[in-house]
């Protein structure tokens, strides 16, 4: 379930970065590549960036809200008004997105349903990237038998079939917010172990760790004040990436009626809900979900390539140095 | 290389055997079979008849002894949802369903994703070039099981263009391979595509044009072929992905009656010596996809020292 290499990927990409950045004499671009306006003024730039920010911030203020923002309870149905059209044919503003072909408020749902999708995803990063990065600064500091018997685990876990284990693992013990969360949690920790045991092991080859350790700090000292800052950039983006990916990993779940189940409110329960019942019938209750399950991980995958690029000097002096000279690096074709 | 291939067969015993002791010991560990197993009119005397008869009522580490023999003679016990079949019979009647649908939805996504990747490269931030790149994105970010309800409702609800219901396996086949490969389309065309920008600047890409080979020549001999060692890790590892359960979502929105839809069945009804064959086969192939990877990555490029 997790990409073979993204860490490493990024560290060709900073090679030719570097490259690139020494084969221009005098570097004569560097003064006016200080930054304008900070890192907002890079986003408001970047204006698919900026759409994604606004959308995530509404639907997480909208999630965090559902109790008060929501018209109706998610699972408050009447039969009498089964199948209401939305507004815009002709419905009322009742029910603004019309109801489904159990009187549910169909906007309640979907409201409800990005409270679950954030929840599990910002709850599963935090857990599995703390794990994750806890480990890997073991692996990495500690070097030794340490290393090569938390790497070994790693690789083993990694092999693993992860999504036939999260379905057998809700299947045993039950589908809440809870057990989804820690059984996505303890499927996803590599990804972070692996990274962040990489960058340890570059960083402590670096003249600045090294004199740490001479002038005599402790190696608590040496990890948390030298070597987690370094760790910020490559797994803000990790983590950003990773919160797309569980979401869609929740959304499946639920789907395959082994992740969130009713009475708990979820796109990926009512996606199927509704293909097994509206398929023939009014699709619109299949498209509703899937599109704004769709639009949220989009907008997050947007938003992780403005971070990398962002919060990475390398990455922007690069983008700098291509907008400045493009005769000289897109020449050839 | 031989020593390498020892090790990693090794290694790959180690998640097999891994992967197989973490189901035994969940699946032991809650949930009942006999539930399934029996008529609910059946007597509580009649489940424990039943309970005893298979051996669930022994010590945890008796069970696990007795499974591991069983296990060394790929006797993984027998379906209790398809009655009376040995569970390694029923996932062989699987399988091939559920393998022709990874081979079909893979050699789609390769034709498509070299062709776009290479188009998109030719020039990097060019209109197409970013058309592409936020197609690709949009691929990436629609879930399998909605895109392959967007294809049902498009193609077979409104344009009547394949029928639902049993029908020749030939064009049921195609909107689940389809639904398969977009995904995988979009991240391996944008592999292609990043290859390709780096290969296309290289040095040995100027000297080729510079003596004068045709920008087929160029692009199709020289360039792609080293932008071919990322590809295959990638396309392992989509393979992989495939296999490892992700045809699940795809096989349950079609109602392909292959292993992933086995699986979800064998779930729903703790079906234990199911699951537990359908697991093991499952790693069994990723460990194997996974060796002929690195092979291949070893074959394609000779400066990569496999240890």
């Amino acid at each position: 379930m997790t990409a073979p290499d993204e860490y490493t990927a990024s560290h060709v990409e900073e090679e030719h970065a570097l490259e690139a950045e020494h084969s221009i004499e005098g570097r004569p671009y560097e003064l006016s590549a200080v930054r304008r306006g900070g890192l907002f003024g890079d986003l408001v730039r970047d204006k698919l960036g900026l759409a994604s920010l606004v959308f995530l911030v509404v639907l997480l203020v909208v999630a965090a809200l559902a109790p008060w923002i929501a018209p109706f309870k998610p699972n408050q149905g009447n039969l009498t008004s089964s199948g209401l059209p939305p507004v815009w044919h002709g419905g009322t503003w009742t029910h603004p997105v019309g109801t489904d072909w159990q009187g549910y408020d169909v906007l309640s749902r979907l409201i409800y349903g990005a409270r679950t999708s954030l929840i599990i995803g910002l709850v599963v990063v935090l857990l599995a990237g703390t794990f994750g990065v806890v480990v890997g600064l073991i692996a990495g500091y500690k070097g030794g038998r340490a290393d090569s018997w938390i790497m070994g685990w790693v690789d083993v876990q990694v092999s693993f079939p992860g999504l036939l284990m999260a379905m057998l693992l809700v299947a045993l013990v039950g589908g809440s917010v809870t057990s989804v969360s820690l059984i996505l949690a303890v499927n996803g920790w590599m990804v972070y172990a692996r990274m962040t045991r990489g960058v340890v092991l570059t960083m402590k080859e670096r003249p600045f760790v090294e004199a740490a350790e001479i002038l005599g700090s402790t190696p608590k000292r040496v990890i948390f004040k030298h070597i987690l800052p370094n760790l910020f950039t490559p797994l803000a983006t990790l983590g950003v990436l990773e919160f797309a990916r569980i979401i869609l990993a929740e959304a499946a779940l639920s789907f395959l009626g082994l992740g969130i189940q009713y009475p708990g409110v979820s796109w990926g329960l009512d996606i199927a809900r509704a293909g097994d019942h509206e398929l023939f019938g009014n699709q619109w209750l299949i498209v509703y979900p899937g599109l704004l399950l769709t639009i949220t991980v989009l907008a997050v995958n947007l938003l992780s390539s403005w971070l990398r690029v962002a919060l990475d000097p390398l990455e922007r002096e690069k983008r700098f140095a291509a907008t400045t000279s493009s005769g000289h690096t897109g020449a050839g074709l | 290389m031989g020593r390498y291939l020892v090790r990693r067969l090794l290694q790959g015993l180690v998640v097999i055997f891994g992967v197989t002791i973490f189901v035994f010991v969940i699946t032991r560990m809650v949930g009942d079979p006999v539930k399934f197993m029996l008529p609910l009119s059946a007597t509580p005397e009649e489940r424990a008849a039943r309970r005893a008869s298979l051996g669930l009522n022994d010590p945890l580490i008796t069970q696990f002894v007795r499974f591991l023999g069983d296990l060394l003679r790929l006797n993984l016990g027998e379906s209790t949802y398809v009655r009376g079949q040995p569970a390694l019979h029923v996932v062989f009647d699987y399988l091939p369903r559920t393998l022709q649908l990874v081979a079909f939805g893979m050699v789609l996504a390769v034709v498509f994703s070299i062709p776009l990747g290479v188009v998109a490269s030719r020039r990097p931030g060019g209109v197409l070039d970013r058309f592409l790149t936020t197609l690709s994105l949009i691929g990436l970010s629609v879930p399998q099981f909605f895109l392959g309800y967007v294809l049902i409702i498009g193609f077979t609800v409104k344009l009547h263009w394949f029928q639902t219901g049993p029908g020749p396996w030939q064009t049921n086949l195609v909107l689940p391979a389809i639904c398969l490969a977009l995904p995988a389309i979009g991240r391996l065309s944008m592999v292609v595509r990043s290859a390709m920008i780096d290969e296309l600047n290289s040095q040995y890409v100027k000297v080729a044009r510079a003596k004068g080979l045709s920008q087929r020549r160029v692009l199709g001999v020289h360039a792609l072929k080293n932008a071919g060692i990322p590809y295959v890790t990638l396309l392992g590892w989509e393979v992989i992905r495939a296999i490892a359960g992700y045809t699940v979502v795809v096989e349950s929105v079609f109602n392909w009656p292959g292993l992933g839809f086995m699986a979800k069945t064998a779930i729903a009804n703790q079906d234990f010596f199911l699951i537990q064959a359908i697991v093991f086969v499952v790693a069994v192939m990723v460990v194997i996809i996974n060796i002929i990877v690195d092979v291949a990555y070893k074959a394609l490029d000779p400066r990569v020292k496999l240890s």
